[in-house]
């Protein structure tokens, strides 16, 4: 008696144990739960966090989740408006917020997941066929780049370092995708929170052109470079020989220039002197021939005197002046 | 629930899982009999897991966040606590003082967290970018973040740092696609830094994922490879400007500064040749004027004097002289008063 009595205890405290265990469930505070009784949800869904209790067996919970949820498209390639093949990636942030809607229309979250990806994989075609690649690829409408101080007008004039203008910009052409393919999940008791383009990227098959676009961009520039570098050093070589002709031709001036006022200081000291009387004159006359002769008379001069000159007159005779006496000397 | 606890506290299952195993081992040790020490043992048992599953430690640099029965008690603080055991409470640690970060286009070997590296498959395509002229660049950065507010960061957002990422791409991209590749790859950094930063961390807010972002910064940023070398040409082109222009310098260097010495050189001369007419000039007329006070007192013996002396100077040195007497001018027409060689017509 004892033995069954015990027996019996023990398989009514683990009945209970189990039927306790399957009539108790924790929800997080993250989720919600439906309860569902064979399948078919029952009452509304459980959105308060803790220890809860449902119908044992019969009933089941379904948690779904209550936090933002994020989709992650992966990458497509398409055309744009003006057919170029980029590839655009996409992400969303999402939420459930009619878990019975989402529950019965959906089941799961690779449901929605899938869901999500043929919405906005769609919508994301159809916004970018029908905008250039430049609508998607920059935001602020009148930016002004920064600018090499190095470009040149002439690379202004190509568009270098310059910016495409637009029209919308990326955020318009989110909000676009983001508002039909909002109004498309709303069906599905889920909130689109917002979208942004994550990755856009040039196709493999484009980006060869882009490439050697750019190529050609930069070898101009360095072609400039080049150019710029001997211009430069052209004009430093004409400057030299500028230089050169203006120094040297200043030299000529002021050396004429000096030797001219000395020779007129010197000449203004002579004739001053030379000039004072007539006597000065005469003197000076006569020095200065004395002088020259002993320049002009040299080695090779034939001189022919005659004996009637002032320095031989006396050869002919003591008294020049009249009585004659020939006297000879030879030297 | 799933989910946190894999990536944080593992408290829960962990235990579920030890309480089932200690029954099974026990109810194989005692297989019949002595049911009442089997429910001592069994206590006993429980009662250990209770105590073992009872405490945790929070690290300093972390909270802990508790949630009995998954909902959610409160936060606490670094140090030694107690909590309801056999997965009653779990606590959650989020280290929220630490410094994490998240890099884009390149991996640090040894990355610790979760979602700090991109997918290595991923790497290459994550730094391809299209600049705002349509131009291609690679664009390599960090983001530095912290967690700052745990209860946010783990019940708000289903995946906080894949969204990070997710993010920071979006922004980087968006900031890259206003810019020119000039200003991408050199000029404009910093502002692209600053720009990212501003709108990472309002997104951030936005979407209430108690994250905070403190910085990003910028590290490679290189043109596509196959551009790559032409943007050396450009570099090289550059130098080779410099090269040219300073080699014409050089030559102009060598040349004008010689030119203005040797300018100098000459005005000096003309100078001292100025200076030296001036006193030659000075000194023939101070000469002069002496000669001729003496020449006024006596003027015709002085001029007779000088003559006679400067003929006498001048006489030795001629090879050849005539010295022809009035009558004997007769002789005159047979001289060779051209002839090489005066000796001959020499007649002394």
């Amino acid at each position: 008696m004892n033995k069954i009595a015990k027996a019996m205890i023990i398989m009514i405290a683990g009945v209970g144990t189990i039927v306790l265990m399957s009539a108790v469930y924790t929800v997080n505070e993250v989720e919600q739960v439906i309860i569902t009784q064979f399948g078919k949800p029952v009452g509304a869904p459980v959105t308060s966090a803790g220890l809860k209790i449902k119908m044992p067996f019969i009933q089941d919970i379904n948690p779904i989740d209550k936090r933002v949820l994020e989709w992650d498209g992966s990458p497509s390639d398409m055309p744009t408006k003006d057919k170029l093949y980029i590839s655009v990636d996409l992400y969303a942030r999402w939420r459930i917020t009619d878990a019975l809607q989402y529950f019965l229309r959906l089941r799961d979250e690779r449901s929605a997941q899938s869901r999500l990806d043929d919405i906005l994989g769609s919508e994301t075609r159809n916004a970018v066929a029908k905008h250039e690649l430049i609508e998607i690829i920059r935001t602020t409408k009148d930016r002004v780049p920064l600018r090499d101080a190095l470009l040149t007008n002439a690379e202004k004039e190509l568009k270098m370092g310059s910016l495409v203008p637009i029209q919308k910009g990326r955020q318009l052409v989110e909000q676009e995708i983001f508002a039909e393919a909002a109004q498309k999940v709303k069906v599905f008791g889920i909130e689109l929170l917002d979208i942004r383009f994550k990755r856009i990227n040039y196709n493999q098959s484009v980006r060869p052109k882009i490439y050697d676009r750019m190529i050609s961009e930069r070898r101009q520039i360095a072609e400039r470079f080049l150019s710029e570098g001997n211009g430069e050093a052209a004009r430093i070589r004409g400057n030299r020989v500028r230089d050169l002709n203006k120094i040297q031709s200043e030299a000529y001036r002021q050396v004429e220039e000096i030797r001219g006022l000395a020779d007129a200081k010197a000449t203004e000291i002579y004739s001053s002197a030379y000039n004072q009387s007539a006597q000065a004159v005469e003197f000076y006359e006569f020095t200065r021939t004395m002088q020259s002769y002993k320049s002009i008379i040299s080695e090779n001069t034939t001189l022919v005197l005659s004996t009637d000159s002032d320095l031989f007159k006396f050869l002919k005779g003591m008294n020049p002046g009249g009585k004659a006496s020939s006297v000879r000397l030879s030297r | 629930m799933q989910q946190q606890n894999d990536n944080y506290g593992r408290a829960g299952s962990e235990i579920e899982d030890m309480v089932r195993n200690g029954k099974e081992r026990l109810s194989q040790m005692f297989p019949s009999g002595g049911s009442r020490s089997a429910v001592l043992m069994i206590a006993l048992v429980l009662a250990v897991m209770g105590a073992w599953t009872a405490y945790y430690t929070v690290p300093s640099d972390s909270v802990a966040v508790v949630q009995r029965f998954g909902q959610y008690q409160g936060t606490v603080p670094p140090g030694l606590h107690f909590k309801l055991p056999l997965g009653v409470e779990v606590a959650t640690i989020v280290p929220v003082k630490r410094q994490l970060k998240q890099e884009f286009g390149f991996i640090t070997p040894g990355a610790r967290e979760s979602f700090q590296s991109p997918d290595p498959n991923d790497g290459m395509r994550e730094t391809q970018m299209v600049t705002g002229d349509l131009n291609a660049a690679l664009v390599e950065w960090v983001v530095q973040y912290r967690i700052s507010d745990p209860v946010k960061f783990l019940f708000e957002v289903r995946e906080p740092r894949q969204t990070l990422r997710y993010v920071s791409e979006s922004v980087m991209r968006e900031v890259v696609g206003d810019r020119t590749v000039d200003e991408v790859i050199t000029i404009g950094r910093q502002e692209i830094e600053s720009e990212a930063l501003t709108k990472m961390q309002a997104l951030s807010t936005r979407y209430a994922m108690g994250i905070s972002i403190d910085q990003v910064q910028l590290k490679n940023i290189n043109p596509p490879r196959p551009v790559q070398e032409s943007f050396n040409e450009v570099n090289q082109a550059q130098q080779e400007k410099e090269k040219l222009i300073n080699e014409a310098r050089r030559d102009y260097n060598k040349v004008i500064p010689l030119a203005e010495g040797e300018k100098d050189q000459r005005i000096r001369e003309a100078d001292g040749y100025r200076l030296k007419r001036i006193n030659e000039a000075e000194g023939d007329v101070a000469r002069f004027n002496s000669l001729l006070a003496e020449y006024t007192k006596a003027p015709e013996v002085t001029r007779r004097r000088i003559y006679v002396e400067t003929l006498q100077d001048v006489m030795p040195g001629i090879r050849s002289k005539f010295i022809i007497d009035e009558s004997a001018r007769g002789i005159l027409p047979l001289l060779n008063l051209d002839g090489p060689k005066p000796k001959e017509a020499k007649n002394e």
